[in-house]
């Protein structure tokens, strides 16, 4: 333990602790900006100064680590003149358009502004306007409004590997932005938007659907069918001011309603669907590999999110034949909707419009996908992200908390806990492992309520396996076998685990989950900021009591399943669900 | 083949050349063969030795003369007064005080050193390109001894009794700075010298690689004996060409000579140097900025600790010296730590080079013991104000202190600076008349940090040019009534909460101009000036704030 004192409180902290959180154990909050736990920390914005006796200047207390005997003042006139004066230099050159700004009421700055009673800018303001570039389906990046703290940089190089985005020019020039200056579209960008979920300001933000949204719902000749996400019920409350992990999914239905959306449906029916398809995809290779010893790329990788996608055919183009062929629950949703649904309510699909609401920036790229029309239309015509439904509420003067619980429609609003947990890293997986398990041997898998603990939880790279024994006649070929399987989130994990299966897949993988934001789902760049390891714990925790909480756990138990395989589909991997439910992929290699 | 009676010396550097010297030097060693004098007379190229503004200069040993702006029309009139008849030509002859030269044939430098030349003492009396002539003149010496008889331990003690301190502009103690590195372990270890020269005004460093480049890499590899390192690098502007052809010739001279490469001097330690060229970035002065240059990536300063002695280049313990600094090794070490401090101040013993240049009649390269006052300077080395009333200097570049009259007499070193609240720096010395509005010329201070900020940290990034900005309105009497306050405030905080010195050291010129010339510079506030505020949209302020 170190001793030192802040502000003459005596605190004892273990060694490596950033004064920054030795002050918050004596009680005192210095102010942040640039410093977000676990992204980034360049130390550069001084908002978190302070005095350390001797040293010759100030100190930024978020990487300042503590020694002994240290003696700390945060309340001093130079400190706080200082941190005052670092907040003020940046409104100084930061847009005054509060008002009219996505992120009023919910941006970092203004809030260290009113914190340290800042009143006045005495400094004008004079800067270049820059272009914004609105060049993606997914992102809007407003670079007057930035601050050049580097968190989406942090987040973009370091939590996702894909390092699209670094500062160019120098000096009060500088501007951050993706190569030498080419709008995102242009450049290696997998539209995952979690530099948009750091953002202390409104430089960066998703591409608002609202408005599209809004005008199709207003116009009586559309059918407005609307489904959501597994991640949304455990975060949406969060823009509602409830607290990180509250379920809010009767809630959230009756609001929805309320928005006039003719059906309330689940994206978890597909995720459901996505099970039976891809578990049966899974056996399949695993058959043709162990029996018919033919040529068939294993291990195979989960494909249900896009940012994930996109990254495959950015970085690792060798590996797209080990992505399952399986559209995400989205798209399946959009196809059958203007399929199946149609057809069974005798409704003009062209009438027909999906809205997708999704945790997710890169839901709205994978839906303008050229592939995502199977259904002879666009499958799906709108995604909005957990924060514009919120904002969308709001809008709509819906008293959010205190609406009474409604429930999805049938049929494509029934799911199981199976598909609530695609909402977490090792969620698909623990639903592959129940159905597959099941499917093979007759029996339910073998473990505490279902969970499969080894692959819950925010390490990045996870592992479990389960022996087959005991096996149905028409499995017998996997007795005995032990699959392997592995879960990765958040892009740099998943580089991990692609470059251990690129170089010959040493622990002998059968199956890989990927999710492409850190936490999976819950944490995705389209949720309510700021998302923390806390808040993703949080948010987890509630998605598994939603599981435990269903009667039925498991997908293949879904009737609404049993009952489109009946009237519609056929069969898993069948001819329809061929057409409807599977896609391919491309390389995007530069 | 008989000693030759007289030498012709012509410096070559990236001044004379542009002034003709090449020709010159050519005109003067056709027109000796001509008359048949080659034999008697040999001509040899050196490197500057002091003057910058007097065009071609030829120095003649051991006449002790020196003739100054000369054109190839004058050699051959030269040449028949001075060679053939043995007449002085006196029209030509460097006005104002001769600089020091020793005579032709002088091998013991300690001659030259006693009249105040350490570092300078091969500058513009060898070819610079001869290995042969550095080492007639002692070099290499000081390696040899430190080899052969010292333990790293005792030469970093060497270095500590001599009190030298770094030349970079922070006046660090070099042995106590290389006595963090040495007990670091760690299989490579390097050694920079710092010769990115960025402080405009300054260019010393050029001129000592230019005309001594082997007594740098001497102090380089004398300091990697020390250290317990294997390599050194180099770290040069690209704009030094010279200096950099120079330096790879000598890197080579030396290989082939054995000062450097495996088992040096048949010990067991074995050092090699290699030259990265810089991009020209100031902020690449910066030690972590330059070692992150040097790793392939944006120049920015890293956060610290860990510092370079710990974790510099490519993670390895590095120490990162100052050319001049390390250019002071070898004669300490050759003479001793008392020696050194016989020169200059307790606090800062030794010499201090200075370029010194603006208003006086003999701007160039200086050497003097530290503690000369800044009126010796001007008024003794530099030959008086050419023109106009004394204004003000500027030590050490643009991120230096402006001093008023009233610090004429303070001694220049690093404490007797410190102690009248200003730093010494790097070493350019600017003399400016009262010609020059302060306001305009803290204009041009600013406009170069803004332009060369790295733009990492907020307050550098934002504050110099909000301070840049205040400082264009008071030039143009355009400035707000609270113009001065608020550019006070960014200074002052500035100092205390940038990142690195770059974002530091803007307060220097600020502060000190305020201090003494705030009146002058309160003359450029317009007290009926409309400062936009807050409540104006952004189309009035297009109108409101002036462009």
């Amino acid at each position: 333990m170190i001793n030192l004192t802040v502000n003459t409180v005596p605190v004892s902290v273990d060694e490596g602790t950033t004064v920054l959180d030795a002050a918050a154990k004596a009680g005192i909050k210095i102010p942040t900006l640039c410093h977000l736990d676990g992204v980034s920390s360049p130390g550069s914005c001084r908002v978190c100064l302070v005095e350390i006796k001797g040293a010759r200047t100030l100190q930024p207390s978020c990487v300042t680590k503590v020694a002994e005997g240290m003696v700390v003042s945060t309340n001093t006139k130079l400190a706080r003149d200082a941190r005052r004066l670092s907040v003020e230099l940046m409104l100084a050159n930061h847009p005054w358009d509060c008002n009219a700004c996505k992120r009023n009421n919910d941006c970092e700055l203004q809030t260290l502004s009113k914190s340290m009673g800042i009143s006045e800018v005495r400094f004008p303001y004079e800067k270049e306007e820059l272009p914004i570039d609105n060049s993606t389906p997914a992102l809007v990046r407003d670079m007057n409004k930035c601050v050049l703290c580097r968190r989406c940089i942090g987040v973009c190089q370091d939590i996702q590997g894909v390092g699209s985005l670094a500062p160019r020019l120098r000096g009060f020039d500088t501007v951050i932005g993706a190569g030498s200056g080419e709008n995102l579209c242009d450049a290696i960008c997998v539209q995952c938007g979690q530099c948009s979920a750091v953002c202390p300001v409104g430089a960066i933000f998703e591409k608002d659907a609202i408005k599209d949204v809004w005008k199709e719902l207003d116009n009586p000749d559309k059918y407005v069918v609307v489904q959501t996400a597994p991640a949304i019920r455990a975060a949406l409350g969060e823009c509602f001011g409830l607290k990180p992990g509250t379920l809010v999914t009767g809630k959230m239905v009756t609001a929805l309603r309320r928005l006039g959306f003719k059906k309330v449906f689940d994206t978890n029916f597909t995720a459901d669907l996505t099970i039976m398809e891809e578990g049966s995809e899974l056996l399949t290779r695993l058959k043709t590999a162990l029996v018919e010893k033919g040529n068939v790329s294993l291990p195979m990788f989960t494909s249900c999110s896009p940012g994930w996608i996109n990254y495959m055919e950015y970085f690792h183009p060798n590996l797209l034949p080990n992505l399952s062929t399986c559209k995400s629950p989205q798209q399946m949703f959009g196809a059958l909707a203007k399929t199946y649904f149609a057809q069974k309510e005798k409704i003009d699909p062209s009438k027909i419009v999906v809205v997708s609401i999704m945790p997710c920036t890169a839901k709205k790229f994978e839906c303008d996908r050229e592939e995502m029309n199977s259904s002879g239309f666009k499958d799906v015509d709108y995604v909005l992200t957990t924060r514009e439904l919120g904002r969308m509420i709001t809008e709509a003067g819906i008293d959010f908390v205190n609406l009474e619980n409604g429930e999805q429609d049938a049929p494509m609003g029934l799911s199981t806990g199976a598909a609530d947990i695609f909402a977490n890293t090792g969620g698909v997986m623990e639903a592959a492992l129940r159905t597959v398990y099941e499917v093979v041997t007759g029996r339910e898998i073998p473990m505490n309520k279902l969970h499969v603990k080894p692959v819950q939880g925010l390490k990045g790279l996870k592992e479990a396996s389960v022996t087959l024994t005991d096996c149905k006649p028409d499995w017998k070929f996997l007795e005995g076998v032990t699959a392997k399987v592995a879960v990765a989130h958040g892009l740099s994990n998943a580089k991990e685990a692609c470059d251990l299966v690129a170089a010959g897949n040493k622990h002998g993988w059968h199956f890989i989950e990927v999710m492409c934001c850190p936490g999976g789902c819950i944490g995705g760049g389209g949720q309510p900021r700021l998302t923390t390891n806390e808040v993703r714990k949080a948010r987890m925790k509630a998605i598994y009591k939603e599981d435990e909480g269903r009667p039925m756990r498991k997908s293949h138990d879904n009737p609404a399943i049993t009952q489109i395989y009946k009237e519609f589909l056929e069969k898993p991997l069948g001819h329809k669900s061929h057409e409807l439910l599977h896609t391919h992929y491309h390389s995007k290699a530069k | 083949m008989a000693k030759p009676r007289t030498y012709v010396l012509v410096p070559i550097d990236t001044n004379t050349v542009t002034a003709g010297a090449r020709e010159v030097k050519n005109a003067i060693s056709a027109e000796i063969g001509k008359r048949g004098l080659s034999d008697e007379i040999t001509v040899v190229e050196t490197a500057a030795f002091g003057p910058t503004d007097a065009g071609v200069l030829v120095a003649v040993q051991p006449d002790n003369v020196v003739y100054a702006n000369i054109t190839v029309a004058n050699v051959a009139e030269i040449v028949e007064e001075h060679f053939v008849k043995g007449r002085q030509c006196k029209k030509f002859i460097l006005a104002g005080e001769k600089p020091v030269l020793p005579k032709a044939g002088e091998t013991d430098s300690r001659k030259l050193q006693e009249l105040g030349r350490i570092v300078l003492d091969n500058c513009g009396v060898i070819d610079p390109e001869n290995i042969k002539e550095y080492i007639a003149r002692d070099g290499y010496f000081a390696l040899g001894k430190t080899v052969t008889e010292l333990k790293p331990e005792e030469v970093i003690k060497v270095m500590k009794d001599s009190g030298l301190r770094g030349r970079g502009g922070a006046g660090f103690p070099t042995g106590l700075k290389w006595s963090f590195c040495a007990p670091v372990k760690s299989k490579e270890k390097y050694v920079i010298c710092n010769a990115d020269e960025g402080e405009p005004g300054t260019f010393k460093d050029r001129l000592i690689m230019e005309g001594d480049p082997h007594k740098v890499i001497e102090g380089m590899t004398i300091c990697g004996y020390a250290i317990g390192g294997n390599k050194g690098f180099i770290y040069i502007r690209g704009e030094y060409k010279l200096s950099i052809q120079r330096l790879q010739k000598a890197i080579s001279d030396a290989r082939e000579y054995g000062f450097l490469g495996k088992k040096i001097f048949g010990s067991t330690f074995s050092f090699d140097i290699e030259i990265k060229i810089g991009a020209g970035a100031y902020v690449c002065g910066e030690e972590t900025a330059l070692i992150e240059s040097m790793e392939g990536k944006r120049g920015l300063p890293r956060l610290k600790p860990p510092f370079p002695a710990q974790c510099g280049f490519r993670g390895k313990p590095t120490n990162v010296n100052n050319v001049e600094t390390l250019a002071n090794v070898p004669p300490i070490i050759r003479n001793g730590a008392d020696w050194f401090k016989k020169f200059g101040t307790a606090g800062t013993p030794g010499t201090k080079v200075y370029t010194v240049l603006g208003h006086i009649n003999r701007p160039g390269l200086i050497e003097v013991p530290t503690g000369v006052t800044l009126r010796e300077v001007i008024y003794g080395y530099g030959g008086g104000m050419k023109s106009g009333k004394f204004h003000f200097a500027q030590l050490g570049g643009t991120a230096g202190d402006i001093l008023g009259e009233e610090m004429l007499d303070v001694p220049l070193d690093y404490d007797a600076m410190q102690k009248n609240g200003h730093v010494l720096g790097s070493g350019a010395i600017l003399i400016v008349n009262d010609s020059v509005d302060i306001k305009d010329f803290l204009y041009s201070c600013m406009k170069f940090f803004v332009h060369e900020s790295c733009g990492n940290c907020n307050p550098c990034r934002n504050g110099l040019k909000i301070i840049k900005d205040i400082t264009q309105r008071l030039k143009e009497k355009k400035g707000y009534e609270d113009d001065i306050d608020g550019m006070e405030e960014i200074s002052m905080i500035l100092k205390s909460s940038a990142f690195c010195p770059l974002g530091q050291s803007p307060a220097e010129p600020i502060m000190s101009a305020l201090r003494y010339f705030k009146e002058e510079i309160k003359q450029g506030i317009d007290s009926k000036a409309v400062k936009p505020t807050i409540r104006h949209t952004q189309r009035d302020l297009i109108t409101l704030a002036p462009v």
